[in-house]
């Protein structure tokens, strides 16, 4: 299992991710997204952020999880090469996520893109051997 | 192409039947040349957009469509106030993503000896790329300000003139924001980039006034060939980027609760009327309203760098104009006058003399509609029509639209290979980020001037002047 891959659009990112779990599959997710951005290989591990969150269902908190890396990347003027989720059933669906990475040095950071956002265009999980996610990133 | 029909030249019809749920037909204008350069996927989208509810008339696309999320890129559709639906899919996540064209009282010959040290300036002086901050550094009062009064607050705090916002789009202010629905984390995103170009094709841009096509309006708008006019194309940064995040969440839920079938996630929705779409709208204009004060603020200091080197120096205000935005406007439709809320997203307003919109310096010839070109190729001033109103709500193109995927750019070209070609043929380009410079080769676009061409063809604006870039400078 590859963990993910990028298919083409014109304007835009789009990917699949995958995983043997649902935990799998968003930490894939988030990976995809930035290395949209910036090679991974380039970014230290200096720093962890948390990130706790709550939805209805997977696909909502999936695309809030996404957004907050997004969020957090702007707001906190941050790269992330490593990402951990864990998943809580509690009458709603909880994740506790934790990313990893350093403060933006554009000496060493080269950008490829920049993320705006995560679109709900064509978004979707499935599962069938593994889980996999669809995304499209407006950049 | 599939399953479309030449309706006559520059218009095409995508049928009702073409995808199940269509309520009205979709118009795609574009030429034979640009037909094939449109992806099944944007006629896909167009169709889409033709399923929601309260649609009238018809789902288009302008001629630089290609593939977007939700809406194509270049899509129009305008919806009934009484059965119709506000959708975030038909705007974008760049709220008032937008085009400012400033007049020179300078000729090329006495500029382009200091173009390399003027893009330098300017580069400095207004910041871009990525992780960059304004100068501002805007208090959040200041902020609340920019999102209720846009430009307005900007000239108060001592950013341009007043006679200014008489050349902006909406007067640089639009009526109806409501920041009590930006939430903390886009006021958190958004605060410290007011005063910031972002990056992406974003850009700032001088240019020279190198062909007139009408003497009389290009008179009316103060171009002249030779001319030195300034570009700055950008919008509402991560203010709209989140808003637009925060309020697809609720309208998902809404279209839930309001049980409207949608074909793709991103056309989430809510009736006109419904207090998730009136939510939706506060925001959306508060975004709005902030991207004229960036679009503003960045302006003056384009000011103060010229005035800087060329002290007799004056930059006026041609016009401002938004390209990611949905608006109430009437129109008459089928002869009945209507309010209707029409979205355009990759797509200019191109109102021409009978619209009481149109600035009163323009009135009798109809408002500037400014077309960027890409990065090296030239950008076209063109004049709105009334024929446009009939054709497509008063819409015209925004751009040269992609051919090729960023992914495939970047594949195809280095930034520094491009850098190295727009510099022999005189244009100096400054920017963070030599990746972002590949994916925005010119040749990653369809050509600016055949786009043009299908506007003025079909005549919904009168090509004026074309543009030619010396010097841009990119986040």
């Amino acid at each position: 299992m590859k963990p993910f891959e990028y298919l083409e659009h014109t304007a835009d990112v789009k990917f699949r991710a995958y995983g043997h779990s649902p935990e799998e599959m968003l930490s894939n997710a988030a990976a995809a997204l930035f290395k949209s951005m910036v090679d991974p290989s380039s970014i230290q591990a200096k720093e962890t952020w948390k990130v706790e969150l709550e939805a209805p269902d997977l696909e909502q908190l999936a695309y809030n999880w996404l957004s907050e890396i997004v969020f957090l990347f702007e707001t906190e003027s941050a790269v992330f090469s490593t990402f951990t989720v864990r998943l809580k059933q509690n009458g709603s669906l909880k994740l506790e996520g934790e990313i990893v990475g350093e403060r933006i040095d554009l000496k060493r950071h080269a950008f490829e893109n920049e993320v705006k956002a995560v679109t709900l265009h064509e978004f979707e999980i499935k599962k069938n051997d593994v889980w996999c996610i669809q995304a499209v990133l407006d950049v | 192409m599939v399953n479309i029909n030449k309706i006559e030249d520059n218009i095409y019809e995508v049928p009702i039947g073409y995808r199940p749920g269509m309520r009205v037909p979709g118009r795609i204008f574009v030429s034979e040349e640009l037909r094939n350069m449109v992806e099944p996927g944007t006629v896909d989208q167009v169709a889409n957009v033709a399923t929601l509810p309260g649609i009238v008339k018809y789902s288009m696309a302008m001629p630089d469509a290609h593939l977007g999320y939700g809406f194509p890129i270049g899509g129009v559709a305008a919806f009934r106030e009484e059965d119709g639906i506000i959708s975030p899919g038909g705007v974008g996540f760049d709220i008032n993503c937008g085009v400012r064209l400033l007049r020179s009282n300078l000729e090329y010959k006495s500029v382009q000896p200091l173009m390399n040290t003027l893009i330098d300036a300017l580069f400095e002086a207004v910041p871009s790329g990525l992780g960059a901050t304004g100068r501002l550094h805007a208090t959040d009062q200041q902020l609340t300000e920019s999102f209720l009064s846009g430009a307005k607050w900007a000239v108060e705090e001592g950013y341009g003139v007043e006679a200014d916002l008489t050349h902006c789009e909406e007067d640089g202010h639009m009526k109806g924001a409501d920041p009590s629905q930006v939430s903390v984390k886009a006021r958190k995103r958004g605060r410290p980039q007011l005063g910031t170009l972002g990056s992406g094709n974003h850009f700032l841009e001088i240019q020279k006034v190198e062909e007139i096509f009408d003497d009389a309006i290009a008179r009316k708008f103060g171009l002249f060939e030779g001319q030195i006019t300034i570009m700055i194309h950008c919008g509402s940064r991560g203010a709209g980027h989140q808003i637009c995040t925060d309020h697809l969440e609720v309208l998902s839920k809404a279209v839930r609760k309001y049980r409207i079938d949608i074909p793709d996630k991103q056309l989430a929705c809510a009736p006109l009327g419904s207090p998730e779409a009136e939510h939706y709208f506060g925001a959306m204009v508060s975004a709005a309203n902030y991207a004229w004060a960036n679009r503003h603020i960045i302006g003056h200091w384009t000011r103060e760098v010229f005035e800087r080197y060329f002290p007799e120096s004056q930059l006026g205000l041609i016009y401002d104009v938004a390209h990611n935005v949905a608006k109430i406007e009437e129109h008459n439709v089928d002869g009945q006058r209507m309010k209707l809320y029409v979205h355009r997203k990759g797509a200019t307003r191109a109102f021409g003399q009978s619209r009481s919109e149109v600035p009163e310096a323009y009135r009798n010839v109809g408002q500037p509609v400014l077309i960027p070109g890409s990065m090296g190729t030239p950008s076209y001033v063109l004049c709105g029509n009334d024929r446009a109103l009939e054709l497509t709500f008063g819409s015209a193109c925004h751009g040269a639209g992609r051919i090729m995927s960023r992914s495939q750019a970047l594949k195809t070209f280095a930034g520094r290979d491009i850098k190295a070609a727009l510099n022999k043929e005189g244009i100096v380009v400054k920017s963070n980020s030599p990746g972002m410079l590949a994916e925005e080769a010119p040749q990653v676009y369809k050509p600016s001037a055949a786009v043009v061409d299908v506007v003025h063809n079909l005549g919904i604006a009168t090509k004026v002047a074309k543009l030619v870039p010396l010097g841009v400078s990119k986040g």
